[in-house]
């Protein structure tokens, strides 16, 4: 459904990104892991429009959107989620996922419905009311991932969305990961929490200094040694056979 | 009795100076950019108010709703041409672009329009309403349910449309509102374009009252900035309020003491505001 095709960004003289190639089926979810520094958060911003890529395309069923600005983006329906939460504080918790409902529902009283429909779905329904600043972390980053899927997107980039959670709370994030598959959307999935992203990815993509070093399965991804010396450094590689 | 008649003269032109600030306050609110050129939206609609007299005998009060849709055309046009370039400049640049504007502005009215006061006279709008022993100018009680109703539509589309969601998710994090499908350039657009509107709309309600001149922006902007400061920087109720408790303080400040003194009593509120509560009345700290 997704292709990324030999994308490149440079800032200046530095690349971020360099012909980094990858696919994404329908409803799949690919772990996008790498050292921190590796091009990650460039592959979302160039994925989401917040930039042009410097060459390279991007695929949407076929159909070249690279360069397109974010709010196209997220007609043609890929959501983001942020590294550090960005929600709309000054708003309650049901009005946050409504802007989301509004992509796709003009009338309010539809986007209020779609709205709950969404929280329900994430569990975050009884906070409805309440101001969206007085959520803790953990239901801050769900409801970051409530107002993406209120958007009704195809494709939902998830930038870090188990950091700093509780080993309960990584469950729960882990969990609806899953759900959200089930429901067909295919989801790219920026981690470091390991054991978060092994269980539930069907490939993982492994960047190291803005290129693809690995792309495989996570079992095999665990024990190629390239992708050992990348987070270990070169002194730790295991001695060959 | 006399003292009641005058706070509520206050009441009357307060609310009118608060339609001015919910324009202003509005674009501060959503693009955190300070328009000094806001006075002359009102001077806008002034002019385009006594030229719809002057020229073909229609009456402020009829052409109010043309009067408004041209500011929201040249707000939004404005925006497209000029401020757009200047959304991410450095604070400096966007003082002076929209001073300039402003300077602009007036000289283009003094240009074509001659420096000369002008007003409107023979409106529908003369005469007296009594009310329990109190009497009130008719103009003066149109203009300040005029800008009840503007104020009151422009917050009702704030809070309770799918277009004014969008402009409050755009305030909030234009970025994140992207990604939500909000296009960032058109909320501006229509942020200017409101703004100009309710400076306009009160423009064409004080245009049966106030004398008509290019500089008469001026006389309203100091308030206007005052008040968005005490309501809160971009707080569209906090700058209501505040308008009514200025209009209230400078009418009744200048009945009991002295006139000359009324923006004295004014500023001396609004620094005890900024210094009690610096993020205003309404606004969050």
């Amino acid at each position: 459904m997704l292709s990324v095709e030999r994308l490149t960004k440079r800032f200046g003289g530095l690349a971020a990104n360099e012909d980094v190639s990858f696919e994404v089926g329908r409803g799949e979810i690919i772990g996008l892991i790498g050292p921190n520094g590796a091009g990650k958060t460039t592959v979302f911003n160039s994925l989401a429009g917040f930039f042009p890529p410097s060459s390279g395309q991007i695929r949407l069923d076929g159909q070249p959107v690279a360069g397109l600005p974010p709010e196209r983006m997220a007609a043609l329906g890929v959501a983001r989620t942020f590294q550090i939460v960005r929600i709309f504080k000054s708003m309650t918790v049901l009005e946050n996922v409504m802007v989301g409902a509004m992509l796709h529902h003009r009338a309010v009283p539809a986007a209020i419905g779609k709205a709950r429909e969404a929280l329900r779905f994430t569990g975050l329904d009884r906070r409805a009311g309440d101001p969206a600043s007085q959520l803790t972390v953990a239901e801050q980053k769900r409801l970051e991932v409530t107002r993406a899927l209120a958007c009704e997107p195809r494709l939902l980039l998830l930038d870090e969305t188990m950091a700093g959670l509780t080993q309960n709370e990584v469950q729960e994030a882990v969990e609806l990961v899953k759900r959200i598959q089930a429901r067909g959307i295919a989801c790219v999935v920026v981690e470091h929490v390991m054991e978060g992203i092994m269980p539930i990815a069907d490939r993982m993509v492994v960047l190291e200094r803005g290129r693809v070093i690995a792309n495989g399965p996570p079992r095999a991804i665990a024990e190629d040694p390239v992708v050992v010396a990348a987070y270990l450094g070169e002194e730790y590689r295991a001695p060959g056979p | 009795m006399l003292l009641l008649q005058t706070i509520l003269s206050g009441v009357l032109i307060g609310l009118v100076y608060a339609l001015v600030a919910v324009g202003l306050t509005l674009i501060f609110g959503v693009m955190d950019i300070v328009n000094f050129a806001h006075g002359e939206f009102l001077m806008l609609g002034m002019y385009a108010s006594f030229w719809g007299f002057a020229l073909w005998k229609l009456d402020p009060l009829f052409t109010l709703p043309l009067t408004a849709l041209l500011l929201f055309g040249v707000g939004a046009a404005l925006y497209r041409v000029v401020i757009r370039r200047i959304t991410d400049a450095p604070m400096l640049s966007q003082i002076f672009t929209t001073f300039g504007l402003m300077i602009l502005f007036r000289g283009l009215a003094q240009y074509f329009w001659s420096p000369d006061f002008r007003s409107v006279e023979g409106s529908v709008l003369t005469g007296k309403v009594a009310f329990a022993g109190l009497q009130f100018g008719l103009p003066q009680v149109v203009a300040a349910l005029g800008a009840v109703a503007t104020s009151g539509a422009v917050w009702w589309f704030l809070r309770s449309t799918r277009l004014g969601a969008a402009l409050e998710a755009t305030a909030a994090d234009k970025e994140a509102a992207a990604l939500m499908g909000i296009d960032a350039q058109k909320m501006f657009a229509l942020a200017w374009g409101l703004g100009a509107a309710c400076a306009g709309v009160a423009g064409a309600l004080l245009s049966t009252t106030f004398p008509i001149f290019p500089e008469v922006g001026a006389s309203f902007i100091l308030f206007a900035f005052v008040l968005v400061a005490l309501g809160g920087f971009g707080s569209v109720a906090g700058a209501f309020w505040a308008g009514i408790l200025v209009g209230v303080v400078e009418v009744v400040g200048g009945f009991l003491w002295d006139p000359a003194y009324k923006l004295v009593l004014v500023l001396s509120l609004y620094l005890l505001v900024v210094w009690l509560r610096p993020q205003g009345l309404m606004g969050k700290a």
